[in-house]
């Protein structure tokens, strides 16, 4: 049986054990509607004037008059189907809104973590390598005030800079400027649509709003991957192949890019994959600064409003692609590490 | 050395600060934000809530030292006055989480089994969510006030709890003194109470402070988006909320301030949960 294999079967096992896990966020989410204050029949029915009869016929449309296990029947059932309820703010199917908001708050969040890691291993990897040093202490001073500035905070700041004193960013509102045309949406990030369009100027002003928002989300998430980058190539460069490779004289750029950072790099993958989801979280605060128009400002904006079903659709959507990014990185991590997938 | 005596522990303390200079900082840090919590309100120039229009929006300077709003409250006292209810708040929801977390915790890791695997199981979908995203959900469900601001960062914050104590006592479990205990005839409820926990409590302190930073960021970010704390009561997140309108127009001091106090009381719980580590055990210092 070859790797892949290997990887495939590990891979599918990895998401049957996760299923329990999946099926307790449904049983959550609808519990926490259920709760949720408020009548939605009430708010479905014509409006707040709307007659006791009126109200009790929507609430049997609705299937709330039923007992509890069989509205959670129904509920499973209508995900399974991929309808997730109408948002009363747009009025549209909630699933809809979210597919066409998902988007743009990936391409939010796979920047940052680009931009993230770019910045974060080399940190580490110097760390680890002058570890003691003043660029050790620098490294970890800088990591230590990344995580206590909020990104609300950081992403102002980040406008103040940027935007007031060196006019070096454009408008921080949104994706793109309200007169730009659209490209076809080919792959929803519009970075990626511009540029398979053809059009240079627009990827570039794309560009240049992502990059704000981008920044303010990877300064957060800089500190972790740094730390574990640091500290696990301070594992690998004390290893007995590393200590071989330096005996036989290989170039030291080989030894620490191919033996000590290929080995080190298993843990970053992992607190990479719990970035992620924790950058989808943060994904609010970071959305709200920059009025992004992704899931998470979407999600808030029904929540001041009492508009629930987007809110239970919205954190249904984060916890599938959380449960879904933990699976990649365990394949992720069987591919980097053949090892893995023997046990 | 002398001067200090008491407790082996106590000594160990006093040479690990005096061989770490940034831990005595951060506790020095902590104990002046407790102090500002406790007489700031008193203490401060202005009246927090008091407008004052004709001066409103001015840089810092000599009466203001940090500025004025948008309708000319004086920002420095406001950021002094809000200490007490940001600290409130994080130390409140982290004292929840701590107490429910490490019995249930206990509990799990001594009776092991049945229980042990449902807990675990109901964790892990606690744990499944983006625990910010599951706190706005939280707060939206209980009612948008400032006790389930606490409610929720309690709530988030208990897995991490329940998983150290569980696997604190887990392993302490079947140790020669617990047997000895239950030899001398003591139920697995006073064994629980009285030995186990009490040799669970260092770690989770130091968990603790780690998380007091973290749940200070989390409820400044609920308040930030507008939930639980309302204006114009003075509260950090609302603040940098408040001023996020005027930054495009270069009023800096308005986010500034507040950002930093934010920085500073998270960075000293951070910093002083690490030494703390180190002080309890040496071996995990990385």
């Amino acid at each position: 049986m070859g790797v892949i294999g290997a990887t495939l079967i590990r891979a599918g096992r990895r998401f049957l054990s996760s299923l329990p896990a999946l099926l307790g966020v449904l049983i959550f989410t609808f519990l926490l509607m259920r709760v949720l204050p408020g009548d939605p029949a009430v708010f479905f029915a014509s409006g707040p004037s709307a007659g006791k009869e009126e109200i009790e016929v929507v609430r049997k449309q609705l299937g709330l008059d039923r007992p509890l296990p069989e509205q959670l029947a129904i509920y499973l059932y209508d995900v399974g189907r991929g309808n997730l309820g109408r948002s009363m703010m747009t009025g549209q199917p909630v699933a809809k809104d979210l597919r066409e908001r998902l988007p743009a708050s990936l391409e939010l969040t796979f920047s940052a973590l680009l931009i993230a890691l770019i910045a974060a291993v080399p940190l580490g990897v110097l760390a680890a390598l002058r570890s003691g040093s003043i660029i050790d202490h620098a490294i970890r001073l800088f990591c230590s005030l990344g995580v206590c500035v909020p990104t609300f905070v950081s992403g102002l700041l980040l406008i103040y800079l940027f935007y007031y004193l060196l006019g070096f960013a454009p408008d921080p509102t949104g994706r793109v400027d309200v007169f730009t045309t659209l490209p076809p949406a080919r792959t929803g990030f519009l970075v990626a649509d511009f540029l398979l369009a053809g059009d240079l100027a627009g990827c570039a002003a794309a560009l240049r709003q992502l990059m704000l928002p981008a920044f303010t989300m990877a300064l957060f998430v800089i500190a972790p991957l740094a730390r574990i980058t640091r500290a696990s190539m301070l594992v690998s460069l004390g290893s007995d192949f590393v200590r071989t490779a330096r005996s036989v004289g290989l170039p030291r750029w080989q030894i620490v890019v191919s033996y000590a950072l290929r080995n080190a790099i298993l843990p970053v993958i992992t607190i990479a994959g719990i970035v992620f989801s924790t950058m989808l979280g943060a994904n609010v605060l970071v959305e709200k600064v920059f009025s992004w128009p992704g899931v998470a400002s979407y999600a808030l904006d029904a929540l001041l409003v009492s508009d629930y079903a987007p809110v239970q659709g919205f954190v249904l959507l984060m916890a599938s692609i959380f449960v879904v990014v933990n699976l990649l990185v365990d394949v992720l991590y069987g591919i980097a590490d053949p090892r893995a997938t023997v046990a | 050395m002398s001067a200090i005596g008491g407790s082996s522990t106590l000594r160990h303390a006093a040479f690990v600060l005096r061989g770490n200079l940034i831990t005595a900082i951060a506790a020095a840090g902590v104990a002046a934000l407790a102090l500002v919590a406790i007489f700031g309100p008193a203490l401060v120039p202005f009246d927090p809530v008091a407008s004052d229009v004709p001066r409103a929006l001015q840089p810092p300077g000599a009466l203001h030292w940090a500025g004025t709003d948008q309708l000319g409250r004086d920002v420095f006292s406001r950021l002094i006055v809000a200490t007490r209810l940001d600290l409130a708040i994080a130390v409140t929801a982290v004292c929840i989480s701590f107490v429910i977390g490490a019995v249930i915790g206990a509990i799990c890791g001594y009776a092991g089994g049945k229980l042990d695997r449902a807990v675990g199981r109901l964790v892990d979908v606690l744990m499944a969510f983006p625990l910010f995203v599951l706190a706005m959900a939280m707060v939206a469900a209980l009612g948008n006030r400032v006790e389930n601001i606490v409610i929720a960062t309690a709530i988030i914050n208990l897995p991490f709890y329940i998983r150290f104590a569980r696997a604190e006592v887990n392993i302490r479990r079947n140790l020669g003194w617990v047997e000895a205990a239950r030899a001398c005839g003591d139920g697995h409820v006073a064994v629980v109470l009285r030995f186990l926990l009490p040799n669970v409590l260092p770690g989770m302190a130091v968990q603790m402070s780690l998380n007091l930073g973290w749940a200070i960021l989390n409820a400044a970010g609920l308040s930030f988006i507008g939930l639980g704390v309302k204006p114009p009561t003075p509260e950090w997140g609302i603040m940098v909320a408040e001023g996020a309108r005027f930054i495009s127009t270069g009023r800096w001091w308005l986010v500034a301030f507040p950002g930093l106090a934010l920085m500073l009381a998270v960075l000293c719980f951070n910093l002083l949960g690490d030494g703390l580590r180190d002080i309890l055990d040496p071996r995990m210092r990385t």
